[in-house]
């Protein structure tokens, strides 16, 4: 396992703080700092997830022989 | 014991993502999606040393070395396909996880066409000739 579980607990806890700092922000009624927090967060959790899908299709690709 | 920490690792994900599909369903989303990765990235280690075996056992029993590459690259289109189609699934669009299976299937019979073929031909040289 060289990619930790922790990554998934990373995850969650950046969904989490997400959801907050955007109900607070709407609170405070800046709508659209709300939504780019939002962005930015999945952004970030994006770019985590589609690391690691590389990775599984670059193990797939040596396994099993694809060229 | 790695089965035991398989199990836990699901368990713990699911109740994050049940949490979390509260407030954003789109992060419950990408974190189904890490989870079911990162498994999967785990197994795929272990059937490694299975696949080497079986080349080996191949390479002794001199099977030629292009129909165990066929079998191996319909297994991998197997395996991504299924898991690709169900992450889809999961986001509840239903018709483009039966069209990712669907183009799962259809590479599979393309890359079987050739072993296919020299199955019709060997029965065709058993044939008696003429008649």
């Amino acid at each position: 396992m060289n990619i930790d579980v922790s990554a998934i607990f990373q995850i969650a806890g950046i969904g989490i703080i997400i959801a907050m700092i955007h109900s607070v922000l709407k609170q405070m009624g800046k709508e659209d700092m709300a939504h780019w927090v939002t962005v930015i967060g999945f952004v970030v959790v994006l770019f985590m997830v589609v690391r690691l899908l590389n990775e599984l299709f670059q193990e797939i690709k040596t396994i099993f022989l694809f060229q | 014991m790695e089965m035991i920490q398989i199990i836990g690792l699901g368990l713990i994900a699911t109740v994050l993502i049940l949490v979390i599909r509260e407030q954003k369903p789109m992060f419950a989303f990408l974190l189904a999606a890490f989870t079911g990765l990162f498994i999967f990235l785990y197994v795929i280690g272990k059937i490694e040393a299975v696949i080497t075996v079986l080349e080996d056992l191949a390479s002794k029993s001199g099977i030629p070395s292009i129909y165990l590459k066929t079998v191996l690259k319909i297994i991998g289109i197997a395996y991504i396909a299924e898991f690709g189609a169900q992450i889809v699934r999961d986001a509840g669009l239903e018709s483009i996880a039966s069209k990712i299976e669907f183009a799962g299937k259809i590479f599979i019979l393309v890359m079987a066409v050739p072993i296919i073929n020299v199955i019709v031909e060997t029965v065709i040289g058993l044939l008696p000739a003429g008649s």
